[in-house]
Formats: C-alpha cells, sequence, structure tokens
C-alpha cells in the first residue's frame, strides 16, 4: 500500500493570494459606488476597459513566458492593478489612456520587471505615472461633483464620450471638467491667494478636502480597515504615511495657514486615503519587516507632501510610493527583527 | 499566587480538534501479535541488544542495554519470544529501514520479578534516581526522545527552575491531556522525584487554557501530593506555546541562548508524560514499556490508547475502527510538525504520541496546502506567525536560490520547524521543507569540509615529509661528498683500495669455507649424499 508522505505542516490556513486579491477588490466597493454616485459611470467603465485589457495582456505574457496560465490569471492580481488604475485616471478620459496605462502595468512594470512576486514597483503606480507623464492634458481633466447627473449625463452617453469622444449636442469636455482642488490650491497660491480664501471662493471645496472625495476617502478608509481586521495588510505602512502626511502638513499649516492646507485637507484629499491603504500596502513592492514598513510608509507620507506643496505636481503619492518600492529591499536589510535568543540585530 | 505571563512573538491560532479524541474514557490498546522495537528511539547512539534469536523474553526485561555516552535502554514490552534482529520499517521521515529487535508476543503477558514492587524513594540520592531512571529507559516523551537522567542533572547547580510543560498545543494531540486526567497525582509525585533528582526548589507546571478540567485536576493533585511549592500555570492557547523556547519566553521572559541550552538560563524543561514515567519507574519499578497515544482523524473511534511501546501503528488504526484500506496518508504526531509515515506496519515508539489518520474517502479532511505553490508575494504573514522572530521570506528566497551563506546570516538554525510561516503562507508555498533542504545541505557541506579538511592535512603533511626527506638526503650526499674530498691523498687511496680488496678477499675466503648444514647428520646419511653426489658428477661429465 502506498501512503503520501508529504511534508509538515500537514494544514494550511484558508488563505491564498486569490482569496487576499478579492478582499481587496471587495474592500473597493463601497469606493466604487460612492465614486459612482458623485461622478458618473466613468469609473466603472473604465475599470471595466482596464480588467479586460488586463485579462488579455496577462494571458498573452503568461503564454510568452511559459507560465501555468489558468493557475496566474485566476490568482486576481491584475483585477486589482487595473481596479486601482481606474482609480487614479479622470472618469471621461478615452478609452485608449486605460488601455494604455493598464497594458503598461502589466505587460512592462510586472511581466518584464520579474512577474508576480518579483516586480519591484507597484505596477498600478507606474501604469499611472507612464499615463501622466506622457498625456498630462488627459489625465488631469477632473469633473466636479454631480455635474453629471445634473446634467442628466447617461450612461450611453458615457460610452460614447469615453470610446468616441462624442459629447451630447450642447456639451464639450472642456465645459464639464473643473480644476481639482489641489491644482487649485497651489495655482492660487502662486499668484498669492491663501488657501482660506482660495477654499472661500471655490464651492468644489468640501469640510475637509474637495466635496464628494472626502466621502470616497471615507469609505476607502472603511474598506483598508476591513483588509486590516481581514490581516490581508498589516496597519503599519497606512498609519505611517497618513500619520507622517498629517504631521508634516501639521508643522507648516502651524507655522503659516494661509500658505499651506490644513493636515485634514491633505489626508483627504487627492489619493492619499487610496495610497495609503490600497497603493503603498502592495506586498510585493513594499518593505516587509515591521520597522521597515513603518520606515516605508514615513517616507511616502513625506515624500507625498514636499512634491504636493514643492513639487511640480498637484498629488505626490504615486511619485512617492515609487520612490520607496526602491528604497525597500534596502530598509528591509537594516530593520531584520532581533531573533530569539539573540543579542541584537547583526545584518 | 498569578505569575506574570509574557508574549512570545508570532505564533498561529488553530482549531484544536481535541474534543472528538477525549470524550470517551482511555483504554488499554490490545497486545499485538509482534511487537517491534527499534533499538535506536531517542536521540543518541542505539541501544545494543542483550538478546538472541529464539530467546523468550519478559514484559520489563532489557533487551537491549543503553550505548556509549548518551543513550537508553530497551525493554520487552511483553512476554514472548524474539523472532528477529534485523533491519525494519521505523517510524522516520526518510521511510530508511533500521536495526529493531522483534517480538513474536505470547499473549500471557508475564513481567519479570521485581516489575511493578512499590518502593520508597526517598531515601535515594540524586545520583541514585538518575541511574534508576536511565535503567527505565526513560526519554524524553514530548517528542524529542533525549534520554531523561542527562536532563536531571544539576551540575553546578546551575539550574534553578524546573517546568513541566502539559501545554501540548498541537491541534489533535490529546494524550497529555488524558494523562492528566487520569494520573494527576502520579504526575505531580514525577516532579517531586525529578526535582529532588535536580536538588531544586522551584518547579512550575504550564498547562493551556483550553484544558479548565485537567488544570483543577493538578491543582487538586499539588494539594494532595502536599507539594504547594509547585507553581501551577495556565498559559494561553496559541500554537506553538508547548514549545521548549516559546514555553521558557512566556513563563519567564527569558531566552534560551541561540545554539544554546535551556540550561544556560537556569531552566530545565521535561513534559508530563516523563514526569509519569518517572513515578512508573521508580515507584513502582516499571521501566518505559507503554504509553498514551492519540489516534485520531478518520477512524470510527478517536481515543487516546494506552499503548505498548513497539505495537504497530496498523493494529492501533484497526483498534480504533480505521479502514487500513482507504488511508491516504498516516502522520506520527501532530498536523504541524508531525511526519508522515511510509508505510503503516511501522511501530509506535517511545516519542509517538498522536497517530493522525486521513482516508481517501476522509471524514476528517486536513485542508492541507494546493500543490501548485505561487511566487512569494513577500506579504510578511510568514514574519509575523513566526515565533523565532524570523524573516521566512528571506530564508525561503535564499534557500531556494542555494545561498548558503546568505541563508545562515538570517539564522536558518534558530528555525524551530514549527510550521507557522508554513501555515500562513497565502502561496502556499511548503517553506519548512525549504528549511529542511537548507539545514540538511549545510549539514553535508560541513560534513564534507571536515572531512576534505582531514585529508588536506594529510596531503600537506605527506608533502613535507617529501620535502623533509629530500633536505635530508641532500644533506647526507653533501656530508659525505665532504668526507670524500677530505681523503683525497694519494696514500689513503691506495690505502683504501687496499682495504677494499681485503674486504673482498676475506669474504671470498669466507665463502670457501662456508659450512655445509650435514654436520649434525649420521653416518649412513652423509654416505648417501655422498653416493648421490657422485652420481651426479658423472652424469654431469657424461654430457
Amino acid at each position: 500500500m502506498k501512503l503520501n508522505t508529504p511534508t509538515s505542516p500537514h494544514i494550511h490556513a484558508d488563505i491564498s493570494i486569490r482569496k487576499m486579491m478579492s478582499r481587496v477588490l471587495i474592500a473597493l466597493v463601497p469606493a466604487v459606488i460612492t465614486y459612482t454616485w458623485f461622478f458618473g459611470w466613468g469609473l466603472l467603465i473604465n475599470m471595466g476597459i482596464g480588467i479586460a485589457t488586463a485579462l488579455v495582456c496577462e494571458f498573452l505574457m503568461l503564454k510568452a513566458r511559459k507560465r501555468p496560465v489558468h493557475q496566474f490569471i485566476t490568482d486576481g492580481s491584475v483585477l486589482v492593478t487595473a481596479a486601482l488604475l481606474a482609480f487614479c485616471i479622470p472618469p471621461l478620459a478615452p478609452w485608449w489612456l486605460m488601455v494604455i496605462g493598464v497594458s503598461f502595468s502589466v505587460i512592462v512594470a510586472k511581466h518584464l520587471y520579474g512577474g508576480l512576486g518579483y516586480n519591484p514597483f507597484n505596477p498600478a503606480m507606474v501604469g499611472y505615472v507612464m499615463l501622466l507623464i506622457s498625456f498630462p492634458k488627459d489625465m488631469t481633466v477632473w469633473l466636479p461633483p454631480f455635474i453629471l447627473s445634473e446634467l442628466n449625463f447617461s450612461f450611453l452617453d458615457t460610452l460614447s464620450a469615453i470610446f468616441m469622444g462624442a459629447f451630447p449636442l450642447g456639451f464639450t469636455l472642456d465645459a464639464l471638467t473643473a480644476v481639482t482642488f489641489l491644482d487649485l490650491i497651489k495655482t492660487q497660491l502662486n499668484i498669492d491667494v491663501t488657501v482660506a480664501e482660495t477654499k472661500n471662493t471655490h464651492a468644489i471645496f468640501g469640510d475637509f478636502g474637495g466635496i464628494g472625495w472626502e466621502w470616497i476617502g471615507n469609505w476607502i478608509f472603511l474598506g483598508g480597515v476591513w483588509l486590516i481586521y481581514k490581516k490581508v495588510i498589516s496597519w503599519h505602512i497606512p498609519v505611517a504615511v497618513l500619520g507622517s502626511m498629517f504631521t508634516i502638513a501639521l508643522i507648516f499649516y502651524l507655522k503659516d495657514p494661509d500658505h499651506y492646507a490644513s493636515p485634514m485637507f491633505h489626508v483627504f484629499s487627492g489619493a492619499a486615503m487610496l495610497g495609503a491603504f490600497f497603493i503603498a500596502t502592495d506586498p510585493v513592492s513594499a518593505a516587509t519587516t515591521t520597522m521597515g514598513r513603518v520606515i516605508y510608509g514615513i517616507g511616502i507620507g513625506i515624500l507625498t507632501y514636499v512634491i504636493r506643496v514643492w513639487g511640480g505636481y498637484p498629488d505626490g503619492i504615486a511619485f512617492a510610493v515609487l520612490l520607496m518600492n526602491l528604497a525597500a529591499p534596502t530598509i528591509d536589510y537594516y530593520t531584520q527583527p532581533r531573533v530569539y535568543g539573540h543579542k541584537r540585530n547583526e545584518p | 499566587m498569578m505569575r506574570r505571563l509574557f508574549n512570545f512573538s508570532g505564533g498561529v491560532r488553530l482549531r484544536e480538534h481535541k474534543r472528538e479524541s477525549t470524550v470517551s474514557p482511555v483504554t488499554r490498546a490490545q497486545i499485538p501479535e509482534k511487537i517491534i522495537l527499534p533499538l535506536h528511539q531517542h536521540i543518541g547512539t542505539p541501544a545494543r541488544p542483550v538478546v538472541n534469536v529464539g530467546d523468550r523474553v519478559l514484559k520489563g526485561q532489557i533487551i537491549a542495554k543503553a550505548g556509549n555516552n548518551v543513550s537508553a535502554p530497551i525493554h520487552a514490552s511483553t512476554s514472548g519470544t524474539i523472532t528477529a534482529i534485523e533491519d525494519c520499517a521505523i517510524p522516520h521521515p526518510s521511510g530508511l529501514p533500521a536495526p529493531c529487535i522483534i517480538i513474536e508476543t505470547d499473549g500471557r503477558d508475564e513481567a519479570v520479578s521485581h516489575y511493578g514492587q512499590s518502593r520508597d524513594y526517598h531515601s535515594l540520592t540524586a545520583e541514585q534516581l538518575r541511574d534508576e531512571i536511565k535503567q527505565a529507559g526513560i526519554v524524553g516523551l514530548g517528542g524529542a526522545g533525549f534520554p531523561s537522567y542527562l536532563k536531571l542533572e544539576n551540575k553546578d547547580h546551575k539550574i534553578t527552575t524546573l517546568i513541566l510543560n502539559g501545554v501540548e498545543c498541537e491541534p489533535y494531540i490529546t494524550c497529555d491531556q488524558m494523562l492528566m486526567r487520569n494520573h494527576a497525582i502520579d504526575i505531580v509525585n514525577g516532579l517531586k522525584i525529578m526535582q529532588q533528582a535536580l536538588e531544586i526548589d522551584h518547579c512550575i507546571i504550564a498547562i493551556e487554557n483550553n484544558k479548565p478540567k485537567e488544570l483543577e485536576l493538578m491543582q487538586e493533585a499539588i494539594y494532595e501530593a502536599e507539594a504547594d511549592h509547585i507553581e501551577l500555570v495556565q498559559v494561553p492557547t496559541v500554537y506553538p506555546a508547548g514549545g521548549e523556547k516559546q514555553l521558557i519566553q512566556m513563563l519567564t521572559g527569558k531566552e534560551v541562548p541561540s545554539q544554546g541550552l535551556p540550561m544556560d538560563i537556569g531552566i530545565v524543561c521535561h513534559n508530563v508524560g516523563t514526569a509519569y514515567a518517572v513515578t512508573r519507574a521508580i515507584e513502582h519499578n516499571e521501566p518505559l514499556i507503554s504509553r498514551y497515544i492519540t489516534v485520531a482523524g478518520s477512524v470510527a473511534k478517536a481515543k487516546v490508547l494506552e499503548v505498548l511501546i513497539g505495537t504497530p501503528v496498523s493494529h492501533l488504526i484497526e483498534e480504533c475502527g480505521g479502514n487500513r484500506k482507504t488511508l491516504s496518508r498516516v502522520i506520527m504526531g501532530g498536523p504541524m510538525m508531525g511526519f508522515a509515515l511510509h508505510d503503516d506496519e511501522v511501530p509506535v515508539v517511545k516519542t509517538t504520541n498522536c497517530i493522525l489518520v486521513n482516508s481517501v474517502i476522509s471524514d476528517v479532511p486536513l485542508p492541507s496546502r494546493s500543490n501548485a505553490a505561487m511566487p512569494c508575494i513577500r506579504c510578511g504573514a510568514c514574519a509575523e506567525a513566526c515565533p523565532a522572530n524570523l524573516l521566512p521570506q528571506q530564508l525561503y528566497w535564499y534557500a531556494r536560490a542555494k545561498d548558503f551563506d546568505k541563508v545562515q546570516d538570517y539564522n536558518l538554525f534558530d528555525c524551530i520547524e514549527c510550521g507557522c510561516c508554513d501555515y500562513v503562507c497565502p502561496s502556499q508555498i511548503p517553506l519548512v521543507q525549504y528549511y529542511r533542504y537548507a539545514k540538511s545541505t549545510i549539514w553535508q557541506q560541513e560534513k564534507e569540509k571536515v572531512l576534505s579538511d582531514i585529508s588536506r592535512q594529510r596531503h600537506e603533511f605527506h608533502n613535507l615529509r617529501i620535502e623533509r626527506e629530500k633536505k635530508e638526503r641532500e644533506q647526507r650526499h653533501k656530508q659525505k661528498r665532504k668526507a670524500v674530498a677530505k681523503t683525497s691523498s694519494q696514500d689513503d687511496k691506495k690505502a683504501a683500495i687496499q682495504a677494499a680488496m681485503e674486504r673482498v678477499r676475506k669474504k671470498r675466503d669466507q665463502e670457501h669455507v662456508q659450512p655445509k648444514n650435514i654436520d649434525d647428520l649420521t653416518e649412513q646419511q652423509r654416505k648417501l649424499i655422498e653416493e648421490v653426489e657422485a652420481r651426479r658428477k658423472n652424469k654431469l661429465e657424461d654430457l
């Protein structure tokens, strides 16, 4: 009689990459609904385009790299990449923007950089930065909240806007869009308008960040907390990112509230929440030691603030994440925990 | 008195599966037809057989003596006839056979005369106790199998604390729990004997908080034994709280130094099963020939059995209503650290605590990791679960890359192979297997290095000797030449030639008068010889 002789341990927790990725996607659902509520169908359509592109690219790359297609394509990692990238793209952006971005993420940033588990950079952020640098105009046409629902912009109208660049009679893209608040504050500061004045004179500001955006931020926050609860991510990175961003913003805000936005504004604006909970926590490209995660998160928080306030781009999460991705292996090396029975760290 | 507990890092919470085998009382397993006793059931050198094939042996009789140094003797578990002393399949991960003594049992279970005789141990010295424990063949019954008498010696009074481990943190395993339920008083007495052997005052018994009933029974036993100096501590149910290093850390906040022993920090740990065996041996003169074993998994009736050491696993599976025809995997030990048997005919040994049965048509499925591992995504779940605070993802990375220097830099040898990292890995990578592979390869390399060092030394010595001899030869030649050069005058030469010629002549003369070995012969014999010689001369002349 032949008995199976696998090696110990003989039991396994009910966890897999597929399960982790599905949980990330589930955690995004409330934010997606809120986003759609405020800004129309664009996000969902972009996600559809992104996911389709991602699956095709993943399939081709797995074939080319002779990897078991079914095992890898069902792990869900490309779905997360596509979903996150869709969040970073303006809702009425032309379809090819998403196609190019996702293709670049999956083909170059994921597979050519080593494939699942080996890619040094967050693929979604590489795709986003590539789009931002290559197509700055298309990447910055953001909508004010509720404008589409106020104008009765239907799902079909959105589809034709995205796929054919065709708008219903009487609309143009330029007429619909508005600058984002991060952009606005920056440009206004350049012409010596204080933060408070900008906020008072423009209707797109809510309590902390922009109207609509802060609600999306809330839901992303709750989704992130759920991921921590489910142990998909650890709390260290989000807390470090938001904490350091808040702290540095607070220091400058207290010093000069006219020229520096409030810490709450920074934490609730742009991609800060999404970045802290969903992007910086990408396990493959982040630091893995506990101490390392804290340092990595602080780095992202501070770099984001620096890029937002003194850099050339309105938001800096993507750049900050990529810069810290590069530092992650070194951070890990120098933050090894003290092993049981050893006196101190000897890296 | 409440002891402040410390945390160990990492660990995982597992489903216990302990209820199934603890609802029914412990029973004695039937005596099998055949008892197989491996000579090597402990850490150290194997025991040496002292019986021959055909001998009749009695229960409790020593059939193999302890080898040199670290070792333990082996006793016949029941009466019967020795049918073979040969290589048999033994419970070992490798599945390789090893020397065993095989007893065909006679069912009479006759014991040696002194077996089971009660006696008072209080008058025995520490040295005598240790010797008795050694002679009883007692080894660490928690799983490691280190001969216990060695851990009851308190050299220089370095040891101050004795910890009795009743934690039993692995799922399914319940033998220690049932032992505490049935024999709490014997365990406490065993602890007192151990304490006497160690000559110390401080004892702790640790029990997981998922065994409240046993905790209470142990508390009562402590009162009954008037041993209230013994501290009974409840520890949280987290795997691997029963690991020696983790238990010490939890109870004392101290860490066993890397590559060191608990003894180095004044602590020694024994298992509750070992304490029970000590009582049986010292108070009742019963050597270690049976133990409690949990049989669980895909069997009709999961339970704890009192089993004779050497009983084939298949016998136990059948006794608990398992179907041997549908077995898919049989694990000896727990699901986290146990190993899968190659064959269910192997015997249970002193260190066997659990037989976990898995069948093709399993009622108790063990959710195993899938065969198709995904790449490591560096999520760090393993590092969070590691009780040794290692970075399993880095160990995996370097073990896979066969970078054995790096893997040691990341302290591979501090890994206790508890399996926590493997258990939580979302990529379902067989991490522990990689570490075992790396460890054994490094050991192999070190062994080879020692051998090659020896041969290199030999080679170097050889070269050195050749060199030295060459030099010496040259030296001799030089001196000779010098000597010759000194005596180079004509007269001397002539004299030397004369002397040489003289020597030659002398030698030749000597040859001429060389005595034949016929001096002692009789007249008749001599005559015969002369005749022969003459005949031969004539023949030569004829030619």
